[in-house]
């Protein structure tokens, strides 16, 4: 099914609303179409493509909710679907912690989620765009290994209680890289964006041949505490843990960072170095996304650290309601305020530091302190007298993103990055942190 | 494993257990469809053959076809109440080609001859555009055709066909028996998979399978309060390729020590009461000293330190670069696999790729492009004797057939190297649990699973556990708390110094067993007794905030 337009999805979903019986109902529909290819070797390995559409139907009567899902959109399909999550509410225990569905809401304008041209690339597009990274490697003698892939698809609401929503939105993500052909340097770079016109396939191609190059012949130094710079990519992965845990009915019940002995939580308390603000906003022009989230509730600017303070945690419609808060929807991307500071600024005022390109399987080693473990990866450098002076060998580190981020030098120019690890999009600044605890040497390139 | 899915799983508050996203993105259906069996294998067949036509009309030299039905069920509670019944389901069809000489694949719910045909037409599309920026030509090694055949997981009750009240009931006696006992907070949950796959393809293969998985578990949370500390302790089960017979305890399959732990079935209630106890002495538990200790590590931990250290580094694709860009490549090369002398790890230590033992997650009769399953040996006597390989990559290790580990999480995805089974053989003398306690002198007994994390190329490990207990000359003294453990693979493997004997042999493993780009995932096991390594790095991981 091609993508529908605002108008033929709220006329779909209207249909499918006036089939139901029961006390409360809403409907999702979400479609898309997506393309990749992967390369290795220097040359294409696999690729594939894929169109899919699901319409879910959620009824309800009373606290019984049932849900029910098709990807048929026949009459009697839709009919079929709407009497099936019927049936299962009707089934289904009481859900203490279902609140109903919500009534019509404000949003603001969709951001601009969706672009013509990204959603019209073909194979021929990606496989012209791999073919520039693989000239790239080849004339500096790399070997490479890379992924391409974009898709454009759109989601819609409706509920019993006058709620619509639409969105639709596009995507391209790029990511390579390039190893000498003795194994002994590699570099990567990644690159994510809802406009096709903002990749550069080449330019970051070059990123990662120049720090391939460049890692080779590592030296090992001791592991310990060391000032570190790390770029966006190596920030985000660390950074991420903080976000993924700010959830208010964790905090409260005790089982995360943000508990505190006797039962309560550090939400309002300065917890980071003042100079840290991390807010999320739907309209940022860098980094739009879509503007209300899977209940239907509206996503606005909102700010989650504010200089250094724990300022807003995320509400469930459920927990909200139980603790007399507003509700506070996750949101889809987040943005780290910065200085003006270049990458180069930040090597040139350091001593003596490691420059850190990339972090690697990073993995919860205590939720309590947000400890986690993981490794450098991808272009790893020794910096004296505000130069690299020479590439080391990859470490193993244990910090906690709150110890860290009171640790912080100095914070350069924030630019969108995608986490290798959990792939959201963030704005984040390069950042310069002392005493970053490694705690092992690996023989890994 | 695979970092996506813990997110998912930390939202839904169930820590460490696994529900790979493409169980999440199913479309969800009511119980009695997921007992209907689908399209009749007629017409399944019908349906290959437009496939199959319709590419080779396009001018593909190799098609292969997997119709897929995929049907998941989550029963998920916490404390005293259902958080979520879900059944879901997912069909369609993905089509892989050659053409020009290169692979191209495309995929579509659209489940009828026209839309099979336009797909198996876009599977040709993109290995012709494709085409021009290859480098090699595939090369697969042959394939007999099999006719029509078919295989199932052997179970003996489908998990399936088990009401769900049945599994709200046990999993809220599971609840109540934590919250009884004094634990602060309890997430239980039953998993159950069943994927019904129809593979052909133009080597001559019909190939029916129906596979079964089931993955029953919890974690127990406690909270002390008056310190603000909270610890937890998940279930000793393991994701299993069984039916619901899982759950139903047997003396003669529990392993008793200084906690039961479980073989081919599972006590559930018996485990939480265990849990729920450990959890307060894990909270009152002293904090370890750094240094070097002996581990002495139960397979219900050792499975996963296997899977990342082991299993990982042999897989072919990843040692040949195809993986470059995103798990990475191996620290075991060609080179060291040509010597024929490389020293993985110590005499004792055998380790064998297995796709066929029953009861294991990687148990099928075919694999995903139409390869019969096998056993064959990867570390012998600690030498490096082989890899893991699929059709396209056989002719580089030599071989006249494929080793049968080819997977796709869904019909939406296309197959590539996954790792078979990867089992680490039990010692050929009798050895007990307390024989390899009694000779440690400064040692860890690590029961569990818990943080882990490994390098791109599998050097350097750390990991963390569920409970943990100090040796000291010979004997257990207690719990301890804060403990990981860091370690280079081939060191770490040849200070192995014990093997318990197969009395203790078990399997543990892994829904989430990630690989490739767009990511999939892969359930595998891995077997194993108890075994003991001397002299390992241990670190303490308590912070302050």
């Amino acid at each position: 099914m091609p993508l529908l337009t605002k108008d033929e999805a709220e006329a779909l979903l209207k249909k499918v609303l006036s089939y139901s019986k029961a006390d409360e109902c809403e409907i999702n529909l979400n479609g898309g179409d997506g393309a990749n290819i992967r390369y290795a070797r220097n040359s294409v390995s696999t690729s594939g493509a894929v169109t899919q559409s699901t319409l879910q139907v959620a009824s309800a009567y009373g606290k019984k909710l049932g849900i029910a899902t098709i990807n048929e959109f026949d009459d009697a399909s839709l009919e079929k679907v709407v009497r099936r999550a019927e049936e299962l509410a009707k089934l289904a225990p009481d859900n203490r912690e279902f609140v109903g569905f919500l009534g019509p809401q404000k949003y603001s304008p969709q951001s601009k989620t969706y672009d013509e041209a990204t959603a019209a690339m073909d194979p021929r597009w990606r496989a012209d765009a791999v073919a520039k990274s693989l000239q790239i490697a080849k004339e500096n003698k790399l070997v490479a290994a890379g992924f391409l892939e974009n898709g454009a698809g759109y989601s819609a609401m409706i509920n019993s209680h006058g709620l619509f929503a639409y969105n639709t939105a596009t995507n391209v993500n790029f990511n390579v890289t390039l190893r000498t052909e003795d194994g002994k340097g590699s570099g990567y770079a990644s690159k994510g964006y809802n406009d096709l016109n903002k990749l550069d396939v080449a330019a970051a191609t070059r990123i990662a041949a120049q720090k391939a190059a460049g890692s080779s012949d590592a030296k090992a130094i001791e592991p310990g505490k060391y000032t570190v710079i790390l770029e966006p990519a190596a920030a985000i992965v660390l950074l991420e843990n903080i976000f993924f845990s700010m959830d208010a009915r964790s905090a409260d019940e005790g089982r995360s960072f943000m508990s505190k002995a006797g039962g309560k939580t550090k939400k309002g308390e300065k917890l980071v170095d003042e100079r840290v603000t991390i807010y999320s906003d739907p309209q940022n022009p860098d980094l739009p996304t879509r503007n209300w989230n899977a209940d239907g509730l509206p996503q606005e600017k909102i700010y989650w650290i504010n200089k250094g303070v724990m300022e807003n945690v995320f509400y469930s419609r459920y927990w909200a309601q139980k603790t007399g808060q507003k509700e506070i929807p996750t949101p889809d991307a987040v943005i780290m305020t910065g200085g003006s500071a270049s990458l180069e600024d930040l090597i040139k005022s350091t001593e003596k530091g490691i420059l850190v390109s990339r972090l690697w399987y990073i993995r919860s080693v205590d939720p309590q302190t947000l400890l986690v473990t993981g490794l450098t990866r991808d272009g790893t450098f020794y910096i004296e007298n505000g130069q690299i002076k020479f590439p080391v060998k990859n470490f193993r580190f244990n910090e906690s993103p709150i110890i860290m981020l009171n640790n912080l030098e100095s914070l350069g120019i924030p630019e969108r990055t995608v986490s290798g690890e959990s792939g959201i999009h963030a704005m984040i600044p390069p950042m310069k942190i002392r005493d970053f605890t490694f705690t092992s040497l690996s023989d890994a390139v | 494993m695979k970092r996506k899915e813990f997110l998912q799983l930390s939202a839904l508050n169930l820590g460490a257990l696994a529900i790979p996203k493409f169980m999440l993105a199913g479309r969800e259906i009511d119980e009695s469809a997921l007992l209907n069996d689908g399209i009749d294998v007629k017409i399944k067949k019908e349906l290959a053959d437009v496939a199959l036509n319709a590419a080779k009309a396009k001018g593909a030299t190799y098609t292969d076809v997997r119709i897929g039905r995929y049907l998941n069920q989550f029963v998920i509670t916490r404390d005293k109440r259902v958080q979520n019944v879900a059944n879901t389901e997912s069909f369609g069809v993905g089509i892989r080609v050659i053409s020009n000489g290169c692979w191209g694949f495309a995929a579509t719910n659209e489940v009828t001859k026209e839309g099979i045909s336009k797909c198996a037409e876009r599977a040709v599309a993109v290995a012709n555009a494709n085409a021009k920026i290859k480098a090699n030509t595939v090369k697969l090694v042959p394939q007999k055709g099999y006719g029509q055949v078919s295989w199932k997981t052997p179970i003996e009750t489908n998990a399936f066909a088990v009401p769900v009240k049945d599994k709200v009931d046990l999993l809220l006696k599971v609840n109540d028996l934590a919250v009884s006992g004094g634990a602060s907070f309890i997430n239980a949950a039953i998993l159950a998979v069943n994927e019904q796959k129809y593979f052909a393809s133009t080597d001559g293969s019909y190939i029916d399978q129906d596979i079964h998985r089931i993955y029953p578990t919890f974690t127990v949370t406690g909270i002390d309060k008056a310190s603000g500390k909270f610890t937890t302790r998940a279930s000793f089960s393991s994701p299993v390729g069984m039916g619901y017979e899982y759950l139903n305890p047997k003396e003669d399959e529990k392993v008793k020590g200084i906690v039961t732990r479980y073989k081919d079935r599972y006590d559930i209630l018996e485990d939480v009461k265990a849990a729920t106890e450990d959890v307060k002495q894990k909270l009152a538990a002293p904090s370890v000293e750094p240094g070097k200790y002996d581990l002495v590590l139960d397979p219900s931990h050792l499975w996963l330190t296997i899977h990342e250290s082991v299993a990982h580094p042999t897989e072919l694709d990843r040692v040949l670069g195809y993986e470059a860009n995103y798990a990475g490549t191996s620290f075991l090369t060609m080179e060291k696999l040509k010597s024929g002398n490389f020293k993985f790890g110590s005499d004792i230590v055998n380790i064998v790729a297995d796709k066929l033992q029953k009861g294991s997650l990687g148990a099928v009769g075919y694999d995903d492009e139409g390869v019969g399953t096998k056993q064959w040996d990867i570390i012998k006597e600690g030498k490096l004797v082989n890899f893991q390989a699929i059709r396209d990559q056989a002719h580089i290790l030599g071989l006249k057939e494929s080793q049968g580990c080819c997977y796709a999480q869904s019909w939406s995805d296309v197959q590539f190297q996954r790792m078979p089974n990867i089992s680490l053989m039990p010692g050929k003398e009798k050895k007990s649990v307390d024989d390899i306690i009694k000779n440690v002198e400064k040692g860890i007994y690590i029961i569990g699973n818990g943080s882990f994390s490994i390098d791109q190329q599998r050097y350097n490990f750390q990991f963390g556990g569920q409970t943990f207990y100090e040796i000291k000359n010979g004997k257990i003294t207690g719990m301890l708390k804060d403990v990981a453990y860091q370690a280079n693979t081939q060191e770490f493997w040849n200070s192995c110094s014990a093997i318990a004997d197969k009395s203790d042999y078990r399997l543990g493993g892994a829904f989430n067993d990630g690989k490739g780009q767009p990511g999939q995932s892969n359930a595998v096991s891995h077997g194993c007794a108890t075994t003991r390594f001397n002299g390992v790095n241990v670190i303490n991981t308590a912070r302050k905030i």
